[in-house]
């Protein structure tokens, strides 16, 4: 089934067409990857789907719902949560309260009773502990909780990007790049990571990755893009050896 | 290191850290309670003074501090907050009335002044903000039905339930209350959601969004906020100066706040306190040592403005965090010696941070 949808969606900047008439599915249940080289309009894609920017031409559907003039800050309550490739996570804040922002979207309780934090504001913020508490443990990230992002490491905070996104509950998983800036075996728990967020939570992603090892590993369908348009899209096997994807990376003759 | 055992969500969220910090405060609020008591009235004046700019630097600390909006203009949101209290208190509303209307007509102000500069960030806002400030000394000055112009008028005194609020005890306790009620309500903001959607816009716009936060409607929240707050320390303001003139609320006292919440450590409240008590008392011990320094400096004329200027900058350069970081540190300090790590202080170096979708 059908979970979300682009009708030749196209942006340009000036110039320049970054995506140019890009049409895909994806399936619900399914971890769909997005492969190309440097500039070849992954992020901007992400981009178009979060709303952050918007696109000169076609239609974006999610759940059926046209999203293309949807504002930004209500995609998340519809079910679409997102990461970054340069990580943007909220550095000042301790790891928990990361977490909780992510719980925005949820949040029910009008100013008033926050301003006096009513035991209203009170049962709501227990119950956003609670599910920020299960993404912890889900995780393995208990002993970072109080941590000052700006104290973690690196390959610690792309996982708490992580978790942050999963606190949205999506349905919809956007993931930038999950493995850059990561070592050899954080890619592989981050594998295993994205295999059990299909698995046992039931969570559609899309991913923007490199590392062909980890886009293989996960991927249920891969799509190639370069110059802002669609070279290949089917599973990981059919897009690596496509000609048109090979020539891409490796170049060849005209 | 030394670290609290929790064993509930709910101490996350409570309103003081640990007991001992319930203690110290319940102590900290008596003693202050018996100060009039104790000290002469010029102290009691001063301190009284403190907690006006406390209050009005708490108000600033949540949009500056926590919403990263810097706000030049802070000066006349106080103004505004001193001109309603007064001006409604001379056509005969009670001061209970006219205290809570301050707070609201300076927060529909604040988001007067925050729709517009909704889309500016950094220069661009404190150049906005700026301008505000001045435009609203100008109004202070013209319009003279209402204000009294440059001649001023002055402050009736406030009575509550019949009771006259006068001299510089009555403007003290009413301070410290209202001090009280505003870091209780700011600490709710706090750990509330709306608290960290503020923190949230502070350290990343396009994830803020991302995560369903609307960053035109929390920043317009905060600037509310912010204001209302310092209307509330306008009304206060007015009654501790007792007489009310445009020139009290020019672009200096605007400078005061900014440096309040510099000095007092960014990003904390008990910095706005730290920052309030060194920008009232730092006038008075330059005029306890003006007379004793050499070279005639204490004559010099804008010695106060200066030294508020070279302290700022001193302090942006040296010590980011503030008084209430070098508190922390030396807390740190004390607690590990004779054990603690030298530059274990030390500023990380940030990783590099996209600027793409700014």
């Amino acid at each position: 089934m059908t979970l979300f949808a682009a009708r030749d969606i196209a942006i340009q900047f000036g110039g320049i067409k970054a995506v140019d008439a890009v049409t895909f599915d994806v399936n619900e249940g399914e971890v769909f990857s997005i492969i190309g080289p440097n500039g070849a309009g992954k992020t901007t894609i992400f981009n178009l789907i979060s709303r952050i920017y918007n696109p000169t031409a076609g239609e974006l559907t999610f759940k059926g719902q046209n999203i293309t003039r949807v504002p930004p800050h209500e995609i998340a309550s519809l079910g679409i949560a997102r990461t970054f490739q340069n990580i943007e996570l909220f550095a000042q804040a301790t790891l928990l309260q990361n977490l909780l922002i992510g719980r925005h979207c949820h949040v029910r309780n009008n100013l008033i009773s926050q301003f006096c934090f009513l035991p209203s504001t009170r049962r709501a913020e227990l119950e956003h502990r609670e599910k920020v508490e299960d993404i912890i443990a889900f995780l393995d990230l208990q002993r970072y909780r109080d941590t000052l992002i700006a104290n973690l490491p690196y390959g610690v905070r792309k996982v708490v990007e992580l978790g942050r996104a999963l606190c949205v509950e999506p349905k919809l998983l956007l993931l930038d790049e999950p493995s850059s800036g990561l070592n050899v075996e954080e890619t592989e728990g981050m594998a295993f990571w994205i295999e059990d967020i299909k698995k046992d939570l039931g969570i559609t992603v899309i991913m923007v990755e490199h590392d062909m090892k980890l886009v293989s590993a996960v991927s249920d369908r891969v799509m190639a893009l370069n110059y802002g348009r669609v070279l290949a899209l089917g599973t990981p096997q059919e897009v690596q050896t496509h000609p048109e994807v090979v020539r891409a990376y490796i170049g060849g003759e005209a | 290191m030394h670290q609290a055992l929790k064993t509930t969500y709910k101490q996350d969220m409570s309103l003081l850290a640990n007991r001992s910090g319930v203690f110290w405060y319940t102590l900290l609020i008596a003693a202050l309670l018996l100060v009039p008591g104790v000290l002469g009235e010029f102290y009691v004046n001063e301190l009284g003074g403190v907690y006006i700019f406390a209050i009005a630097g708490v108000g600033l600390m949540l949009l500056t501090g926590y919403t990263g909006l810097v706000n030049l203009g802070q000066g006349a949101f106080l103004g505004i907050g001193a001109y309603t209290n007064s001006v409604l208190m001379t056509k005969g509303v009670p001061f209970v009335i006219t205290l809570p209307l301050s707070g609201i007509f300076a927060a529909v102000a604040g988001v007067l002044l925050g729709i517009p500069t909704l889309r500016m960030t950094g220069f661009y806002l404190a150049i906005a903000t700026l301008a505000f400030g001045s435009i609203v000394g100008t109004i202070f000055q013209k319009w003279t039905a209402v204000t009294g112009g440059f001649d001023g008028f002055a402050v009736p005194t406030p009575t509550i339930m019949g009771y006259p609020i006068e001299g510089a005890t009555g403007v003290y306790y009413m301070s410290l209350f209202v001090l009280i009620f505003v870091l209780w309500m700011s600490i709710n903001i706090l750990r509330s959601p709306v608290g960290r959607a503020m923190v949230a816009i502070r350290d990343s716009e396009v994830s803020a969004q991302s995560m369903g936060i609307n960053l035109s409607l929390y920043k317009t929240i905060s600037f509310a906020i912010s204001s209302g707050i310092t209307g509330l320390a306008g009304a206060l303001f007015a009654h501790y100066v007792r007489f009310l003139a445009p020139d009290s609320f020019d672009i200096l006292l605007s400078i005061q706040f900014v440096t309040i919440i510099f000095v007092g450590g960014l990003g904390s409240l008990h910095g706005a306190i730290f920052g309030a008590l060194f920008v009232r008392l730092l006038p008075q011990l330059i005029a306890i040592v003006r007379d004793d320094l050499p070279f005639g400096i204490g004559r010099l004329p804008g010695l106060e403005p200066s030294l508020f200027g070279l302290v700022l900058v001193l302090v942006i350069l040296f010590e980011p965090t503030g008084m209430y970081g070098r508190w922390l540190k030396l807390k740190a300090y004390f607690k590990n010696f004779p054990l603690h790590r030298r530059g274990g202080a030390r500023r990380q170096k940030a990783y590099a941070k996209s600027e793409r979708l700014r």
